[in-house]
């Protein structure tokens, strides 16, 4: 069963990070994902870039365009990755294994209804 | 969680809300800096034990004013200082305080702070290096190193500067409307410098200064957050990422300047470009254009173009045309003469900055621009006057190598012309 783990955190904080531990914590996340993609487990895996990058299509008649998301909450979605886990269990090792590379914050975990790969190449 | 990078993150973070909370509370730019360092200290000793508070600023600022409170009462009556379980519960406290401030206070808060840095009565430098420390709170140190400068005479530098601020009354109310796109205003402007600053190093400090430009650009994206639809501040933070996103590609191993043209557009910063372009995009739709967003513009065609001839020379053309409507200046248009150049050639490009040369004759970009068209006119002794007269201007050895490659390539031409002559 696939799962989405979406990744919430402040991103004022992780904006404040310096350039080393942003690239060390970018190379323990990467040892995680290795170990997944090995086992072929890792679907598509995303990092966005910040929430005032970001704009918002409300879906009204007519449709209404507005300047990044603008909920007051403390936590943005930063990113996500797609894995294939056999239950919930499975998914949450691998979002703790994540979230000890990468602590802080908090992931939320999703089973996924439809995945179309799509076919954008990078 | 041994690891104390995230209390660094969460401390910086928080910086620039809690200082700017404390500032109001206490009025007195010392006073408030001294109360968040005493809160700091304070976390550093309870966020390992107790974890992070659920918002650190809110935690910071409480801590704060308690400690800067006490330090008003120790220093009136001498009083004991009281315990630190005295504080040591804040949860309910925090939510208190979390929720007596909402959004709309902080912002006033944080852009207070930045406005009081770039007051009119500070040179430049003063307020560049008056921010730096305040609201990023970088050490003097790391300052005056940016800076070239020595540690004592930034830490002057800095002290002057909040005696001319104190002097200054800043008014704590909140600002109006106006005011408060006054103050917007100085404050982009002042991020700019601070952008500058690092952006105009030459190859042999540019990795020292970068950090200048790395925390403009946080400054900017903090400035955006709190004014999510100001196309300015968009346009600003866009260009400022464009400009930084091609950082690795402007010198070379000696630490000669690249051209834009020549630089190796591999090495230009994907996820930079990829948020420059996005802001960029958002703010044209507000069609309330201003001269960040036209710098953008300009150099988000420059970040679209993979290879330099794919380059739109019509549009930034047309864009620096805005830009000389907007900020009339001898430079734009010197800039635009070069856009000029690619369109409609070196001499309408010569043309364009011919009426120029008294107010430009002593800048360097000038005369090295000059040259340059000259050269493509076949006009090779006038380039040759003036690449030299470029050299004498140039600001840094960078800038000087650079026209001498030039005035290399002319010599070589002139012999290789020379030879088929007599041939």
């Amino acid at each position: 069963m696939l799962y989405a783990i979406l990744c919430y955190h402040d991103e004022d904080m992780v904006g404040s990070w310096s350039k080393e531990h942003d690239a060390e914590v970018m190379k323990k996340l990467s040892v995680v994902q290795d170990k997944l993609a090995r086992q072929g487990r890792l679907g598509p895996v995303a990092r966005l870039l910040p929430t005032t990058a970001a704009t918002t299509l409300r879906k009204d008649d007519p449709p209404l365009v507005i300047d990044g998301p603008f909920a007051e909450t403390k936590e943005q979605l930063l990113g996500f990755y797609i894995v294939d886990c056999k239950n919930l269990d499975e998914a949450l090792d691998v979002a703790r294994d994540l979230g000890a590379a990468n602590p802080g914050g908090a992931y939320e975990i999703r089973p996924v209804g439809v995945l179309n790969p799509g076919s954008v190449t990078t | 969680m041994t690891d104390t990078a995230w209390i660094d993150a969460a401390l910086t973070s928080a910086r620039p809300q809690a200082v700017g909370a404390l500032l109001r509370y206490f009025r007195n730019l010392d006073a408030a800096e001294e109360a968040y360092q005493n809160a700091c200290l304070r976390a550093l000793k309870s966020w390992p034990q107790n974890g992070p508070p659920r918002d650190a600023a809110s935690w910071l600022i409480m801590v704060g004013r308690n400690a800067g409170i006490d330090e008003v009462r120790r220093t009136r009556k001498q009083q004991a200082l009281p315990e630190d379980e005295a504080i040591s519960d804040l949860d309910d406290a925090e939510e208190e305080i979390a929720e007596r401030l909402d959004g709309s206070h902080y912002r006033d808060d944080i852009l207070r702070l930045l406005f009081i840095c770039c007051h009119p009565d500070l040179p430049a430098t003063q307020q560049i290096a008056l921010a730096l420390r305040i609201v990023s709170g970088l050490t003097v140190k790391q300052i005056a190193r940016a800076f070239l400068v020595s540690e004592a005479a930034m830490e002057q530098r800095i002290t002057r500067a909040k005696a001319r601020v104190a002097e200054a009354k800043v008014p704590f109310e909140t600002p109006g409307a106006v005011e408060r796109s006054e103050r917007l205003v100085s404050v982009a402007a002042m991020i700019y410098l601070i952008f500058n600053e690092g952006y105009s190093a030459s190859g042999d400090t540019a990795e020292i200064r970068s950090p200048l430009c790395e925390e403009a650009i946080r400054l900017s994206r903090l400035l955006l957050r709190l004014f999510q639809s100001e196309p300015e501040i968009m346009g600003l933070t866009a260009l400022l990422l464009l400009q930084h996103a091609r950082a690795a590609a402007r010198f070379d191993t000696d630490g000669a300047v690249i051209l834009l043209e020549d630089q190796d557009r591999s090495l230009w910063n994907k996820a930079l470009i990829a948020e420059g372009l996005a802001l960029i995009d958002k703010a044209m739709r507000h069609r309330h254009s201003g001269p960040y967003q036209v710098q953008a513009a300009i150099s988000a065609l420059h970040a679209r173009a993979e290879k330099p001839d794919e380059t739109d020379w019509t549009q930034i053309d047309l864009l620096y045309g805005a830009l000389e409507v907007m900020q009339p200046s001898p430079v734009v248009t010197l800039n635009r003469a070069v856009a000029v150049s690619k369109v409609r050639g070196a001499q309408a490009a010569l043309d364009m900055i011919e009426p120029l040369s008294t107010r430009l004759s002593n800048y360097f970009h000038y005369f090295g621009v000059r040259g340059a068209f000259l050269m493509q006119l076949g006009r090779n002794e006038e380039a040759r006057i003036a690449f030299d007269r470029a050299i004498a201007l140039a600001n840094t050895s960078a800038e000087a190598a650079h026209i001498r490659m030039h005035l290399d390539r002319l010599m070589r031409d002139s012999k290789s012309a020379a030879k088929s002559a007599k041939k």
